[in-house]
């Protein structure tokens, strides 16, 4: 038999369902490189837009060329770590009926599909994230961070995109308790989370009315907090303190709707 | 008890907004399981049974009633009491897609937080009962459905439940496949740490595990009783099927036949009929040349198909 995982006593399981979201999509490595060729493929068509854009003023709104190329490049590798679409996990398991072996586990179901994402965006850095930011590093002109400490700071920030994005995700897919199929509610997000994210344009190229209401929004803490955090634009700090607030309001309110969700769950199937 | 349910009723809403009904899908379930017991848990399709079982594992909440599992609230107190029952559905699936078997075992260990030495002890002994240690390192998506269903009964016993409910088992599975997990059930069983709720259509599962039968229908409980009490009270005659040379008319007015059904066109005749095979076999060969003879006992098939078409109680 082949060592089993250590685990403590004590330990709760969710650092080993870290590990197991991890190696769950790193099983998919054929799936991963033609995910990352088709990142690689729209970076490239991105990065010609905004130079095209940049053409005309050297600068828009704060963004020079190497500033808008870093723009690009962060955002195709972090669009599969904070994962924007694509999650329906949790709505499939709730409309076949899976979600009863969920729920009959003696675990904090929130806390457990946090940690299995945790494990796949963790697996996303490694062969998304690091690949099409190398490339556009490689290829084009770019902009490193200037302090030591930016770097550890993007990192959190990444990390903290990912939560808020999980919240995001689970509130979606926690709607199917009530209605079962969540396709449209999902399409809707799909068409507009790239634009409201900054995934599409930098936010701070917006008018100045929609920045103001998008401020109030978590969605700026998944592609524009962290990228603007690595290009050193501003204060970094009240922009993690944002992000924080945000993951830590998402996930409350995801709870709740969890707890009233699974008090009027009719089991689908038999 | 165990198990202890009371007047246990679910409601559901159906059918499209303006015209929707109540349809109750379990009325009145009363039921009380001793620890160590193996029940089994009948009823044709939409009789409730999954349904309540969804009640005593706490993932519906009841609109009537009251349940008792463990000792617990199952809908209050879902975690205290996911720790200290086993489920098994055989149309669902607890083990990672993705992994190898290996570390499904080694996650549920650490879910259900079993100590180290006691998940290793647990589990070995059922890689060797159940013949799993050529596929532990095999991702559950390649397994065949009888590898992953002792894998799904290994993960449901790791944390050695007081209650293991399992949800049509055998569902699927092949002749050898379904043999082989009922030997280790039975087994299980057998040990008495285990109490044992098994709903199924496949009636030898209940012949080989099942001291106990509970029969529901339309979400009321028809009958509980101990399977052989049930044989004696309601099971059928014998049928001695007699196999002819020749065809002939129905075989009617032998000593002890009660009923004749002819097939194959009067070569084949079943002759149910109380009493002595060995006379019957001799009147038979009297009135007609005789090719093969043989003697069907009475099933719990015929059983069941008996409580089945019984009304319900008013």
């Amino acid at each position: 038999m082949r060592p089993s995982v250590a685990w403590g006593n004590v330990l709760a399981p969710y650092p080993q369902l870290v590990r197991a979201g991890f190696r769950c999509y790193a099983t998919y490595r054929q799936a991963a490189l033609a995910g990352l060729v088709t990142n690689v493929v729209f970076g490239l068509l991105r990065a010609a837009v905004l130079t095209a854009v940049l053409a005309e003023r050297p600068v828009v709104a704060g963004y020079d060329v190497a500033a808008a190329i870093t723009y690009v490049w962060l955002g195709q590798g972090l669009l599969n770590v904070v994962l924007l679409w694509g999650d329906t996990e949790l709505s499939r398991r709730v409309r076949t009926g899976d979600v009863v072996v969920d729920l009959g586990r003696p675990w904090d179901l929130q806390a457990a599909m946090l940690a299995t994402d945790l494990g796949r965006a963790g697996f996303a850095v490694l062969a998304r994230l690091l690949p099409p930011v190398a490339f556009g590093a490689l290829s084009f002109p770019f902009r490193w961070p200037e302090q030591p400490a930016t770097w550890a700071l993007f990192g959190a920030s990444t990390l903290l995109a990912v939560v808020v994005s999980f919240g995001i995700r689970f509130l979606l897919n926690a709607s199917a308790f009530w209605l079962l199929d969540v396709r449209g509610v999902i399409g809707m997000w799909g068409v507009v989370g790239g634009v409201v994210s900054g995934l599409v344009v930098p936010l701070a190229w917006f008018p100045q009315w929609a920045q103001a209401v998008l401020a109030w929004t978590p969605f700026p803490a998944l592609f524009q907090t962290p990228i603007t955090v690595f290009i050193e634009r501003g204060d970094p700090f009240p922009l993690l303190g944002s992000q924080l607030f945000w993951a830590g309001t998402l996930l409350a309110v995801g709870r709740a709707v969890l707890h009233r969700g699974s008090r009027r769950l009719v089991v689908q199937g038999g | 008890m165990i198990i202890r349910t009371e007047g246990l009723g679910r409601d559901f809403l159906v059918g499209p907004r303006l015209r929707r009904r109540r349809v109750s899908a379990v009325a009145d379930v009363t039921l009380d399981v001793a620890p160590g017991e193996a029940v089994g848990f009948l009823g044709p399709n939409g009789a409730g049974k999954s349904t309540t079982i969804k009640m005593l594992t706490g993932v519906l909440v009841p609109s009537a009633g009251r349940a008792q599992v463990c000792g617990l609230d199952p809908v209050r107190e879902r975690r205290a009491l996911a720790r200290r029952i086993g489920v098994v559905f055989g149309q669902r699936s607890q083990l990672w897609w993705d992994l190898p078997l290996a570390e499904s075992f080694a996650l549920h260990g650490a879910i259900h937080r079993v100590p180290a030495p006691r998940h290793r002890e647990r589990l070995d002994e059922c890689v060797e009962l159940l013949d799993m240690a050529g596929f532990l390192d095999t991702p559950v998506r390649q397994l065949s459905l009888g590898q992953r269903m002792r894998g799904e009964v290994t993960a449901a016993l790791l944390h050695s439940p007081e209650l293991l409910v399992l949800d049509e088992p055998t569902i699927g599975l092949d002749l050898a496949s379904k043999e082989r997990l009922r030997t280790f059930l039975s087994a299980v069983n057998a040990r008495g740490e285990v109490t044992l709720l098994l709903t199924t259509h496949d009636l030898p599962d209940v012949e080989r595990l099942c001291r106990r039968v509970v029969v529901i229908d339309r979400g009321r409980v028809l009958v509980d009783d101990e399977l052989a009490t049930l044989r004696r009270r309601f099971a059928g005659n014998r049928t001695l099927v007699v196999e002819l040379a020749e065809p002939a008319p129905p075989l009617l007015g032998l000593p002890g036949v009660v009923d004749v059904a002819v097939e194959a066109q009067g070569l084949r005749q079943r002759l149910a009929f109380t009493g002595n095979a060995a006379d019957l076999i001799a009147a038979v060969a009297r009135r007609a040349p005789v090719r093969d003879v043989g003697v069907d006992e009475p099933s719990i098939e015929d059983l069941v198909r008996t409580l089945y078409t019984r009304p319900a109680r008013a």
